[in-house]
């Protein structure tokens, strides 16, 4: 044997004794949960908690495995086979993908909890820059000349979509319903973005980070996310006189709960977002709460009341996803780029 | 024609040739110096403290964790393809050998993105070998192995790609000397072949191991993305960047940045050390 050969024979074994063991976390109980991107902060607080309740209620040890990613993304994963006991995605129309693939998820998914399973609910507000120097303060001033809106791509994020429903609903009361004013402000809107990020992080980097555009349509908990980590110096949230009531659902892959044998544990994993813990939780991390009479009023106030419209005026997501997101859809018609 | 044949072939002006290096000096500050040096500015950004912290949160020392492991297989495994090929290429006539050559190259020319995919469509749950695979309790994407394959598919050129011009360039009349003095194939091997080509290896190794670690698209498909569990440094990064964690963002990506370094150095040493014995395989 050369020098050469014992000492590569030597780095090798050195190397995989560094390694040592891979994590053997799948020896206790454990949930994994596949979430979409912006409840990462959420989901970090709601873990803690949820496994400590289990714990006092049962003195089993709980881990909680967590993965983000875009919503549709993760869906696509789920069906593909990532094992996930329960699945919290930004669309209803993610889930239903899973349904239609694999039928690991039950139809009537939405009944099997509360509030059509959704524990928590958001909306799209505008984030502005510090004094709001444009002056936006509802969805008629982003049409005014000098103003740059930035807005992800609705062909691949869920919260471009809420952004772009968001602002035809409000054209729609404006106009009274005039289909044809309705898709001038919204083709004119669209020409005010000089971006179309593929997600909502990317978008709110877009704005926040490279300090492109006057207002980010965001959701409000990114909106008040990127006030808190990144400066509340530096931007203002205002909220519309109209916007849109998006529900960011849950549900058990029954399918893959049942086959790791968690179905309990996944189930009461879900239901106890509903809780006084669970929804304070959910405040706290900027999602309106399902259930506000448990929640600390103080909590309640960052969220403005304003009027919101739900996806069932656009009758439901099954219809308005191929009228306005599909392929020569209503989006495709307004936004021509480089326009 | 004679006269200009034995010209000094440096025959710019010298404000020709100080222009010239200043352009590439001013590349290579404004595109290789300057993002590494704000790599390590971001992550000291907020004290050493912070960063060693962020270096001992745990789904950071997972991660590391994670793609030394992938490392650990990846590398041996494309180690001994890489020599085994380029041994039968360099060494032996047969037909569609250069069919054989082209398909190693294969890696290098498709994205990455669509190497993770292939192994989604293999092994995935809608896939023929995933349920298969499922029933005896065996899970391939979005766990360890699929990370692990995705990584050797991807790394799987950079060995061979190292050895096959120098081996042809040496040729079979060591190996046929040895074998006439009496070796067998093994020590023929052994002692002739791997002692001509030990720097060209390491250099693949080098190569070969620093893409398995940085390695992103394609790990990023079929990960799953599950934390403590499927993230690799390259995918932690993006996921701690995204968590507006800038120190841990960049304190892991320093990491990967020194194993760069690291490459680097240990590359310029072989360059300047065993050069001549490289050559061959720098003609591709």
């Amino acid at each position: 044997m050369s020098i050469f050969s014992k000492r590569l024979g030597a780095a090798l074994l050195g190397v995989g004794l560094a390694v040592g063991s891979v994590p053997g976390a799948w020896a206790q109980t454990t949930l994994l949960n596949v979430s979409y991107d912006p409840t990462r902060e959420l989901y970090k607080q709601y873990n803690a908690a949820f496994a400590a309740h289990w714990k006092a209620e049962t003195g089993e040890d709980v881990t909680i495995q967590q993965s983000h990613g875009g919503s549709g993304k993760q869906a696509r994963a789920v069906i593909d086979g990532l094992e996930a006991d329960v699945v919290t995605l930004a669309l209803e129309a993610d889930i239903d993908a899973i349904v239609a693939h694999t039928k690991k998820i039950p139809d009537n998914w939405r009944e099997l909890l509360p509030n059509k399973s959704t524990p928590y609910s958001s909306t799209i507000v505008f984030l502005v820059r510090k004094g709001n120097p444009k002056g936006i303060k509802d969805w008629g001033d982003l049409i005014k000349d000098d103003v740059e809106v930035i807005t992800p791509n609705p062909k691949t994020s869920g919260g471009a979509r809420w952004n772009f429903l968001a602002a035809w609903a409000w054209a729609d009361k404006q106009f009274g319903g005039d289909k044809v004013k309705v898709a001038e402000y919204v083709t004119t809107l669209f020409k005010h973005v000089p971006v179309l990020d593929t997600g909502a992080r990317g978008s709110t980097t877009t704005f926040v980070e490279r300090g492109i555009g006057d207002v980010l349509l965001a959701w409000e908990n990114e909106a008040w996310l990127a006030l808190e980590e990144l400066g509340p110096d530096e931007f203002d949230i205002v909220a519309p006189t109209l916007s849109i009531y998006a529900e960011p659902p849950v549900a058990l892959v029954k399918g893959n709960a049942e086959a790791k044998g968690t179905e309990k544990l996944a189930n009461a994993y879900l239901e106890y977002l509903y809780s006084k813990e669970g929804q304070n939780l959910a405040a706290k991390n900027f999602y309106r709460p399902s259930d506000p009479s448990v929640v600390d009023q103080k909590l309640l106030e960052k969220f403005p009341k304003l009027e919101l419209v739900t996806i069932e005026a656009f009758g439901g997501w099954k219809k308005a996803q191929p009228e306005f997101f599909g392929d020569g859809g209503i989006f495709d018609q307004v936004y021509k780029p480089g326009n | 024609m004679s006269s200009r044949a034995f010209k000094n072939p440096i025959s710019e002006s010298a404000p020709v040739r100080l222009t010239l290096i200043f352009i590439v000096l001013a590349f290579l500050a404004l595109f290789v110096l300057t993002p590494l040096l704000i790599v390590f500015k971001e992550a000291f950004g907020k004290g050493s403290g912070e960063y060693v912290a962020a270096l001992q949160e745990p789904d950071a020392v997972s991660a590391i964790r994670l793609t030394l492991l992938v490392a650990a297989i990846a590398v041996p495994a494309n180690l001994l393809f890489g020599v085994a090929a380029s041994w039968a290429i360099a060494k032996f006539e047969f037909r569609g050998k250069a069919f054989l050559i082209t398909l190693i190259d294969l890696p290098f020319s498709v994205s990455p993105v669509i190497s993770g995919l292939v192994y989604v469509l293999l092994f995935g749950a809608n896939s023929f070998l995933g349920p298969f695979l499922k029933s005896y309790g065996i899970q391939v994407v979005f766990a360890v192995p699929g990370i692990v394959l995705a990584t050797i598919f991807v790394t799987f050129p950079f060995v061979a790609r190292e050895l096959i011009p120098l081996m042809q360039d040496q040729g079979t009349g060591d190996e046929e000397a040895a074998i006439s003095l009496g070796a067998n194939g093994w020590q023929a091997f052994w002692y002739v072949t791997l002692p001509n080509i030990k720097w060209a290896l390491l250099y693949g190794v080098l190569l070969c191991n620093a893409r398995a670690m940085g390695e992103f698209g394609a790990v990023s498909v079929v990960s799953g993305h599950i934390r403590g569990l499927t993230n690799t440094m390259p995918l932690h990064v993006e996921i701690l960047y995204n968590d507006y964690n800038v120190v841990g963002a960049f304190g892991v990506a320093s990491l990967l940045a020194l194993l760069a370094l690291l490459t680097l150095v240990l590359r310029t040493i072989l360059e300047t050390r065993y050069g001549s014995e490289l050559s061959a395989g720098q003609k591709h």
